[in-house]
């Protein structure tokens, strides 16, 4: 399910940990398995699990864990709009409102032409810059949002395709 | 203009390359490190400087690192906890992303002091762009040969390591932090034993936030005594202040410590007052876990002294008038900010944010969630202020880690200094100033 080159990607990463702590290498590890994939599903973190030679359940329950990491299919694209207090104080709520009307979807979501998915997402240390978003897969942050530059973006993203 | 120590070139254009870094002095710490002293000289010299956890906690630098097992023979580990995720800061995003080899050069003269072959910095996940730049400045310090082995022709080697978390605000907690280094669910361990006796892989081990390590080359540089003349009292040097909300300025700023807090907020060169002419309602003085001051209190200390931004002047009063420097994430709210509001989004973020572990914390810290929307929602009862208060009494002290306090305190002292506006909410739940603020909003846009 890994290329050769992420294999071997995955061989330098075990390396950074001392001899038998390669379970270290396991965020790295999902990090790359979703940047391939999209998301993760069961049979990839079985796979995870044979080659970091750990039981898949501790991949589930670490891959469970963090938010960062998707168990269910998610769009080519994933917005995940700050939520917390600060960007909320410059209007992060009204942002979140705007992008469900204009993609015709509610957060947690995702388009039905599988381009968008929309997240909320807890503080993501912009707080001076908000409203903010991460754009996934790349994890690209968005600051200083408006209607407009929400626009932009999707437009941007949309001519991805 | 005040002194800068670590935000002194960021505007030099490429200063985010090792070659102008290099040119503005960069590195020339990690020569005399492994030169002119000895690890127990830096560690001695980081204690004269004063230097605080830039973290949130405030604890010793030093101290901390002269707890390191020294008669262990196993090996010993620096992690640079870089999983800033406070709401309200952004101070360490800001450096590593502006002027990485900053924290390269901290960390390896912070592995020199305390004998680290292997160090990491764990990055929080969302950060991937931050996590490229440091990866680029690490490989380029690896090519200049102050990273790999015998670093500057010595034979002292050090490998350093990016960790990408996988999105979790525990993990900002050092032993959770290190769990999730091992590979594991970011759960916070017993402490004692402290990372310094039992850390990564139950090696020693320190972990220090960006801004404390990012501090080191400058105190090598200059001498513990230059750095300690910065400042007042035990709050010594410098401190990067991340300001936010209804200010007209936000942004990072590097302050002398002992400035004024009405100078920080209405100077130019800081905040520059309260945006749209408004009136300053609270401030929020260093991440969303220390206590809430209303404006009188966060200007002047209880005693009528002018509040100054120190660790000490900012808790003068304890928790009944006081609150806490912390990580120096500075939210400003003016007069049209609901607190009701505002304290039910940053409890809905603990209980998210909880790992779960303990149960007053997972399970309170949803219960203040719930009543805390319900009286914003107008459906609170007057009994339910009374209710967060003793939920939160249940939950501060009786947790493994922070997470608890974290979550109690803005409770309680929300409570504590604007309880007429939670009554009011219950009393009229149509007239609360969130309509007045969303409405002005949504004519903004």
């Amino acid at each position: 399910m890994f290329s050769e080159s992420r294999l071997s990607q995955i061989d330098e990463i075990i390396k950074r940990y001392p001899e038998g702590r390669h379970k270290s290498a396991l965020l790295p590890v999902l990090h790359l398995a979703q940047e391939d994939h999209g998301w993760l599903p069961v049979a990839l973190m079985d796979e995870v699990a044979r080659i970091l030679k750990i039981q898949p359940i501790e991949v589930y329950e670490v891959a469970s864990f963090y938010t960062m990491f998707h168990l269910k299919p998610v769009g080519k694209y994933v917005l995940e709009v700050c939520r917390t207090g600060p960007c909320c104080t410059v209007g992060a709520e009204e942002l979140i409102q705007y992008i469900e009307d204009k993609l015709q979807i509610q957060v947690g979501e995702t388009t039905k032409d599988g381009l968008f998915t929309l997240k909320t997402v807890e503080c993501l240390a912009a707080c001076g810059t908000g409203p903010v978003l991460q754009v996934g897969p790349e994890y690209i942050y968005r600051e200083n949002l408006t209607p407009q530059k929400i626009d932009e973006l999707i437009d941007e993203l949309r001519s991805k395709g | 203009m005040a002194r800068k120590i670590l935000l002194e070139h960021i505007d030099v254009p490429g200063i985010q390359t090792f070659e102008v870094y290099r040119k503005m002095g960069g590195y020339e710490a990690v020569a005399k490190a492994l030169k002119q002293m000895s690890p127990d000289e830096i560690v001695e010299e980081v204690k004269k400087s004063g230097l605080r956890g830039r973290g949130g906690a405030g604890f010793p630098t030093g101290m901390k690192w002269s707890f390191l097992d020294k008669k262990s023979d196993k090996p010993r580990y620096l992690v640079c906890n870089a999983d800033e995720s406070e709401p309200g800061t952004f101070k360490d995003r800001y450096l590593m992303e502006k002027i990485p080899h900053i924290l390269i050069e901290g960390m390896i003269c912070s592995s020199i002091a305390l004998g680290a072959r292997t160090s990491y910095i764990y990055v929080r996940g969302e950060m991937m762009y931050v996590i490229k730049i440091l990866e680029k400045a690490i490989q380029e310090a690896y090519q200049a040969g102050f990273l790999g082995k015998n670093i500057l022709g010595t034979d002292y080697s050090l490998d350093l390591y990016v960790q990408p978390g996988g999105g979790a605000y525990i993990c900002g907690e050092e032993t959770a932090l290190l769990e999730s280094l091992e590979g594991k669910r970011g759960n916070p361990r017993n402490k004692p034993p402290f990372p310094a006796l039992w850390g990564l892989y139950g090696c020693p081990t320190v972990v220090n936030n960006v801004e404390t390590i990012a501090d080191v080359p400058w105190i090598i540089n200059h001498g513990g005594e230059a750095y300690a003349s910065i400042g007042i009292g035990k709050s010594t040097g410098t401190k990067l202040i991340s300001a936010c909300g209804n200010i007209n300025n936000p942004g990072v700023y590097e302050i002398e410590l002992g400035i004024t807090v009405e100078e920080f907020i209405n100077s130019d060169e800081y905040c520059g007052g309260i945006a749209n002419g408004r009136k300053l309602k609270a401030v929020v003085a260093g991440g969303s876990s220390v206590p809430i001051l209303p404006a009188d209190l966060i200007l002047t200390t209880a005693s009528g002294e002018q509040r100054r931004m120190t660790y000490e002047s900012l808790s003068d009063g304890g928790f009944v008038s006081g609150t806490m420097l912390g990580s120096g994430g500075f939210i400003v709210y003016d007069d049209r900010q609901c607190i009701v509001r505002n304290l039910w989004n940053f409890t809905r973020f603990y209980h998210h944010e909880s790992c779960g572990q303990c149960s007053p914390c997972r399970e309170g810290t949803g219960w203040m969630e719930k009543v805390l929307h319900r009286i914003e929602n107008g459906h609170g009862k007057m009994s339910d202020i009374d209710l967060l208060v003793d939920v939160a009494k249940k939950i501060e002290g009786k947790t493994i880690c922070p997470l608890g306090e974290a979550a109690a305190w803005p409770v309680a002292s929300a409570i504590r200094h604007f309880r007429a506006e939670f009554e009011e909410h219950v009393r009229h739940p149509d007239s609360c100033v969130k309509k007045h603020l969303h409405r002005e909003m949504a004519h903004a846009h």
